[in-house]
């Protein structure tokens, strides 16, 4: 069980947290049939570092992107997302 | 190859065991096959076996990066089963069903297939409709299923905690009579002493690195023991297909996972069947040894790591004990885990690949073992023919694009969802 | 230096072993107390049913396994080693019969020779059926204990913690550690797996000594450490997660109140092993016979209980330690015949022990044992290449120490190769772990080959593995080291190859002709000890997990006793019977209310999602598939929500309550994973919005009011007149605020009130009292269901099962032709769109009655074209109808077809129609 530093409430337990998906399978509400279904349905899928994106679902519930090594699970940044955070 | 016998045994009560020969040999590799399947897994090892066997192919390797047997083949919960309710998985399902019975014997290897009975519990009315329409399914194309009562399952298995205020009162179970489990390590050995007697040099300890190109086609691999040329390769390497094809420079429809399972120390048996439910993810077996084998969800988040999780554990520890309280004194033994390629409908993958010459056996989420023969006696026919066996058509790669997913739960494409 | 003599008159505890009575000293382990009282045969292993007694004093024990407690609590497979005697404690022997003293199950051993490692795979051919009857007797000799057959009546409690440093182990390293840390201020948890800290020092007093722990302890605590005993370090786990399982009572025991154990989840920011090492045994020819012992378990005997466990030793070794074990026997008494040391040259040690005048032999390696399920006799060895063999009652054993790396390993940790202790030590670690002491810094040995024949030669003693089985399985060609852990089931017994992974290693390195470091290791996996299956699941075993929710007006469904149906976490009135009626006449009537008066039901559980915000309606074009942007205020409609790959997964209704104010439901199954959708397409992928989306599901209590005079019924309780069908008022009852939405899953003018959840009694009571005045009811779910078939309503979970498109349902002309939806991008997929889709259909019996989830052939013995999703009868005129999907059904109205449920026996003749049974032009709810 990892702990993850939720952006907004600090060092959790991943307990609290509930993995969507990768950054990189995101569907773009534009994107056309091909690409669309290719970032659904295609992944590298690495034996290393990825973005993921993570809800503090049990928390605050705010979601964040997660990079986080797929074989050691080191978690090396949590950056938050969503309205609170745009420019 | 020598031949397994209780005379045999006998035969080496008096010389101390000593006229076993290796079950499989060490070569090295040779610079061209025909056919090299990466992976010795069972279902590399199954390739094989069927492609020597029913095919006559003789110039065939598998490569194997560690020890075969040595990924999911050694790492699940053993359980063999056709009681799907899409009829293109029970009838996939069904034909190595077939095969798993007549096993030991075909490969003179006793991988104790035992069909004690895969038995899946209903825990409401809703849950018979929806046991019953996959029991229905099944029958209708000639499959063994067979609804029972409240009373029937009490008595199969004494232990269930039977109390209508049970959390999951138990209304009722759909069992396949004919499903059961093997020992898993067996498969993978049998499959490998058959292949190999036939010809087939499974290399272990060959890790390949890259693949050899023309142009688009693949025409052989890089391996940590060099590059070898092949007329076709096959991948067959489960949690790391990504990995794998990636290095084709493929993006596959598969996620890697993380499921583990645990067993208790053994026991005087207890547990008759294979329990599983409708309504949770909890599986409970008991091995030969006594050892009750316990499994739950996969980490529904990407993973490599051959490595548990305390809250899985828990939560499948809390489902078994909820359905089988006398477990609750039993001590846990070990944990261990497997790296699962969940594919994103649910269903396994085995065809061509945009790449000529390259074909991939793979997405069997966590639902591979029980699948080896099917897997591998319709795989060694697409690699064989390169074309599809009518068995495995319809789980091509290309499905997830064209819109033919088979999506046995329902849930949708992300794995995280299953 | 010697040990005080167990007194007999302090053994005051009454304890059982086999039915036979005995007493105990507090504080002994069930190991330590029989074998004062003399009992050498304890157990039988795991294959052979060798006759076994107790090898060791610790977790390690393979041999000495019995059952403890009874009931409930009864514990198979506990170590005698690890078990302190309480008062009362019934401890059984296991895996024989009739007796531990006469196993018939030990004819097995008499077929030994053919029966090596792997026979299994090589024999019992034939069918599948026939493996099971050869399976059903080696089940049946397989296994050690009994499990319980009844629940647990004990309680396991789980329990978090978080602290600056854990250290593992209560030795004087580990205290040390602790200590030092506790008093720099650090906040401190050590844990110690025996009942005592320190223990070691009592089995070899150094200048620390029983003082020195008491006073250290002491400072720890005041400092604010917190020691736990009786506490295993079960799990090392990511980011420094360690799992700890505390033994409130002995196995077994009766708690006071009834708490057993406990685990401890800590996570800590740095986590030190002071762990140990585990010593080896050696092999040669029946070393497992009751009466050899590890050479530090004779000492922790000797001086920490007072029991001598030989009168008549000898001390095989390769190591200095063992020499204290000789000093411990001579102490106490007992006759010490001969040392053998395997080491060629004499030590230092060796050396004084030989000026001392002990006898020692160097070069010396154990051959064979003698003796039998009593206890050894002799023990025949080589000392310099020439056989001797002496008369003894005890072996006292040591091939030198294996540290205790399994959570450092665990935590992801590399092992470093020491090739003087001939031990694997703890190297680089990636998690925040340090190990030290004993396990950091094993003794040194000597090399010790196996000069005898390997035949029962054990290296792990439970599994009945020998020398020659991993011989066997290296000329078979099993030579990876985890294919011969898998070949010969060395290393799975219950003590985790804890004695003898590195002799087999040792083993395998010779065959191979590498070091054992090349020979490679196999993994140690949690947990370090087992851990029983109640503590695990702790608070969450009687729910498996899984709480229900209570519907907020639950006290009012109970009062009137209906059928509940679990449906996810909740659980719901699937009718109200009346006196003398069952599920299906009681729902016929509930129906027929509906049909012909008015019900009432309760659908509180339904999803609702209160969207509001400027771009409110842009936002739920996104989520639904149908168009929402033109809907007028105070409107509803009904609409579906498809996955990204274009398939529907939900459906509701949309509701403006306002001009930037929505209300959306959606099905009560799906709520979790609409309320996730929905947080993730706001926050996620349209951050930009200004919108706001709150779930309110159980914010809002629902009441469906439905029937020909459901008008009548809510136009009493609110005063005012009704909203027409798919409009939305706000109104109050009883001065309450409600919302009333004129919609109808029954297929008859109806009315959904939502209100305050806390307010739902009140409410839900007046309404009620209104429908009975109007002669109407209460219904339940199967009525609903009823209803609903009827009226061709869908639901989520049959029709809408996540496999079929919006084209497959029949909504195709509902979809938003603007686009932009989820899914919209999906639905373009080519073979959505082909051939052989399955589609949904109405079906009407022709003959029998339609068995719900019944296959649609077109012929008997065909193959299934589709299925039967949801069957019910017409509510009023009778008559079997359903649902179903079917491939190509939308082109197949009129064709008949076969229904058939083999796994019921049922089959039914049946007419494929449209999917609408009841008022297909709406009449009904108009007023």
């Amino acid at each position: 069980m990892m702990q993850i530093a939720c952006p907004h409430c600090g060092s959790r337990a991943q307990q609290e947290f509930m993995y969507e998906r990768t950054v990189d399978s995101v569907v773009p509400l534009d994107a056309p049939t091909d690409k669309a279904m290719a970032a659904l349905f295609t992944r590298t899928n690495p034996r290393g570092p990825d973005d993921e994106i993570w809800r503090h679902t049990y928390g605050c519930r705010a979601w964040m992107v997660v990079t986080r090594h797929r074989v050691t699970h080191e978690i090396t940044a949590v950056r938050a997302v969503g309205p609170e955070v745009l420019p | 190859m020598s031949r397994y016998s209780a005379f045999s045994l006998l035969r080496g009560a008096f010389n101390g065991q000593s006229h076993w020969k290796p079950a499989w040999r060490h070569p090295d590799p040779k610079p061209h096959y025909d056919i090299i399947i990466i992976g010795g897994g069972g279902h590399g090892l199954a390739t094989a076996y069927y492609l020597a066997k029913v095919h006559g192919l003789r110039n065939i390797a598998v490569l194997e990066k560690g020890w075969i047997g040595g990924g999911n083949t050694g790492r699940n919960t053993t359980i063999v089963r056709s009681n799907y309710r899409q009829d293109a998985l029970h009838n996939f399902f069904e034909f190595g069903l077939k095969l798993w019975h007549g096993l030991s014997d075909d490969l003179n290897y006793n991988v104790m297939f035992s069909p004690r009975g895969a038995l899946t519990l209903g825990h409401s009315d809703a849950d018979m409709v929806t046991l019953a329409q996959r029991g229905d399914a099944m029958r209708c194309d000639g499959i063994d299923a067979e609804l029972l009562t409240r009373d029937q399952v009490a008595k199969l298995e004494p232990l269930l905690d039977m109390s209508r205020t049970a959390r999951f009162p138990i209304e009722g179970g759909l069992i396949q009579r004919r499903g059961g489990s093997a020992r898993h390590d067996a498969v993978a050995w049998g499959y490998a002493r058959g292949a190999d007697s036939l010809g087939v040099d499974i290399i272990q300890k060959c890790e390949v690195t890259g693949f050899v190109r023309d142009g688009d086609a693949i025409v052989g691999v890089e391996t940590t023991r060099g590059r070898i040329g092949a007329g076709r390769v096959g991948i067959c390497v489960a949690g790391h297909s990504g990995h794998v094809a990636g290095l084709a420079g493929l993006r596959l429809p598969i996620e890697s996972q993380t499921l583990q399972a645990m067993v208790t120390e053994g026991v005087k048996p207890m547990i008759n069947t294979v329990i599983m439910t409708q309504a949770l993810h909890c599986y409970i077996s008991q091995s030969d040894k006594g050892g009750i084998v316990f499994g739950g969800d996969p980490d529904n988040w990407p993973s490599y790591a051959q490595r548990g999780n305390p809250m899985i554990m828990e939560n499948a520890v809390a489902q078994g004990l909820a359905l089988v309280p006398a477990l609750s004194r039993l001590r846990m033994l070990r944990t261990w885990s497997g790296v699962t390629d969940m594919s994103f409908d649910g269903s396994p993958i085995i065809g061509e690949t945009p790449l000529p010459n390259l074909y991939l056996n793979g997405g069997w989420c966590y639902g591979g073992f029980k699948a080896t023969p099917a897997s591998g006696w319709t795989y060694a026919h697409t690699l064989a023919t390169g074309k599809p066996h009518p068995l495995n058509a319809p789980f091509s790669l290309d499905r997830f694009e064209r819109g033919a997913t088979i999506d046995e739960t329902g849930s949708g494409p992300m794995p995280s969802s299953r | 230096m010697t040990a005080p003599r167990r007194a007999a008159k302090a053994a005051t505890l009454n304890f059982t072993f086999d039915g036979k009575a005995y007493r105990a000293v507090p504080g002994e382990t069930l190991a330590a107390a029989l074998l004062a009282n003399g009992v050498k045969l304890v157990g039988r292993s795991f294959k052979y049913h060798r006759p076994r007694g107790i090898m060791t004093a610790g977790v390690e024990e393979p041999n000495a396994l019995v059952t403890v407690g009874e009931g409930g609590r009864r514990e198979p497979n506990t170590r005698a080693t690890d078990v302190f005697v309480y008062d009362g404690l019934v401890a059984r022997s296991q895996n024989r019969w009739p007796s531990l003293r006469f196993d018939f199950g030990s004819v097995f051993g008499l077929f030994s020779k053919a029966l090596p490692a792997g026979f299994y795979y090589k024999t019992f051919f034939g069918s599948a059926k026939r493996w099971m009857i050869y399976e059903y007797f080696i089940r049946k000799a397989a296994g050690l204990g009994n499990a319980p057959t009844e629940a647990d009546p004990d309680r396991f409690s789980h329990r978090a913690a978080f602290c600056d440093v854990l250290i593992v182990g209560g030795g004087p390293a580990g205290l040390q550690a602790a200590v030092e840390e506790a008093e720099a201020g650090k906040r401190v948890i050590l844990v110690e797996q025996d009942a005592i800290l320190g223990a070691s020092l009592i089995r070899d007093p150094q200048t620390l000594d029983a003082g020195w722990v008491e006073a250290t302890a002491a400072r720890i605590r005041k400092a604010g450490g917190r020691i736990l005993t009786r506490t295993s370090a079960s799990g090392y786990w990511e980011h420094d997660l360690v799992t700890l399982t505390q033994l409130c009572v002995e196995p077994g025991q009766t708690a006071e109140n009834r708490l057993a154990q406990r685990l401890w989840r800590v996570r800590a920011g740095r986590v030190i092993l002071a762990t140990g090492s585990i010593e080896r045994p050696i092999a040669f020819a029946n070393n497992d016979r009751p009466g050899i012992m590890l050479s530090q378990a004779v000492r922790t005997y000797i001086r920490r209980f007072g029991v001598v466990p030989g009168q008549r030793a000898i001390i095989a070794t390769n190591n200095d330690d063992a020499y204290d074990t000789a000093d411990a026997l001579i102490a106490a008494g007992a006759n010490v015949v001969a040392v053998l040391d395997a080491r060629e040259t004499a030590s230092g040690r060796a050396a004084h022990a030989q000026a001392a005048g002990m006898t020692v032999h160097l070069g010396a390696v154990p051959k064979a044992a003698k003796g039998g399920r009593q206890g050894v006799t002799g023990l025949v060895a080589s000392v310099a290449g020439a056989t001797q063999s002496w008369a003894v009652d005890l072996i006292a054993v040591s091939g030198g120490f294996t540290p205790v790396v399994h959570l450092h390993q665990q935590a992801g940790g590399t092992l470093n190769w020491v090739e003087e202790a001939q031990a694997f030590v703890p190297g680089s670690s990636r998690q925040n772990v340090t190990t030290i002491g004993g396990a950091a810094k094993p003794e040194a040995v000597g090399v010790m080959r196996p000069i005898s024949q390997p035949k029962k030669s054990f290296i792990d003693f439970q599994n009945d593995v020998t020398l020659a089985d991993v011989d066997l399985a290296w000329a078979e060609g099993y030579r990876s080291v985890e294919h011969l852990k898998r070949y010969t089931t060395l290393g799975m017994a219950t003590d985790q190859g804890k004695l003898g992974n590195m002799a087999a290693l040792g083993r395998l390195a010779e065959q191979q002709g590498v070091s054992i470091p090349e020979a490679g290791l196999t993994t140690f996996r949690p947990p370090y000890t087992p851990v029983s299956m109640g503590l695990i699941a702790g608070p969450g075993a009687p729910h498996g997990g899984a709480h229900i929710r209570r519907l907020a007006l639950y006290d009012l469904h109970a009062a009137k006793a209906p059928i509940w149906q679990p449906l996810g976490y909740w659980f719901r009135p699937r009718a109200y019977p009346q006196a003398g009626e069952t599920l299906a006449t009681a729902a016929l009537r509930e129906a027929r209310a509906v049909r012909t008066s008015v019900g009432m039901t309760d659908v509180s559980t339904l999803a609702k999602f209160e969207i509001t915000g400027p771009d409110a309606a842009a936002f739920l074009e996104i989520i639904c598939a149908t168009s929402v942007a033109k809907l007028a205020i105070g409107r509803g409609r009904y609409t579906f929500m498809l996955r990204e790959d274009g398939l529907a997964f939900d459906d509701g209704t949309v509701w403006r309550l306002d001009e930037n104010r929505y209300l959306l439901t959606s099905s009560t199954g799906g709520a979790d994973r609409m309320a996730t959708h929905i947080s993730y397409v706001r926050q996620y992928l349209c951050p930009h919005l200004r919108v706001s989306a709150v779930n309110v599901q159980e914010h809002y209590a629902g009441i469906a009011i439905a029937g020909p005079r459901a008008k009548q019924v809510v136009e009493g309780l609110i005063g005012q007149d009704v909203p027409r069908h798919m409009s939305a008022i706000a109104a109050s009852i009883h001065g309450l605020p409600v919302h009333v939405l004129a919609a109808s899953y029954s297929g008859e003018r109806a009315f959904e009130v939502y209100c305050s959840a806390s307010e739902a009694p009140s409410i839900w009571a007046a309404c009620e009292a209104a429908v009975l005045a109007q002669g109407g009811c209460l219904y339940g779910l199967e009525a609903m269901e009823f209803l609903r078939i009827e009226k061709g309503h869908l639901v989520v979970g049959g029709e809408i099962d996540g496999r079929l498109s919006p084209y497959d349902l029949g909504l195709e002309k509902m979809l938003n032709k603007a686009g932009g939806f989820i899914g919209a991008a999906g639905l373009g997929r080519p073979a959505l769109r082909g051939k052989g889709r399955r589609q949904l259909v109405g079906l009407e019996a022709i003959e029998g009655n339609i068995p719900e989830g019944a296959m649609l052939l077109s012929a008997p013995n065909a193959a299934p074209q589709g299925h039967v999703s949801a069957a019910a009868f017409r509510v009023l005129e009778g008559g079997s109808i359903a649902l179903g999907q079917l491939i190509n059904g939308f082109d197949r109205h009129g064709e008949e077809m076969i229904a058939a449920s083999p796994t019921r026996g049922q089959s039914a003749r049946v007419r494929v129609t449209h999917p609408h049974f009841y008022d297909l032009a709406g009449e009904r709810y108009r007023d």
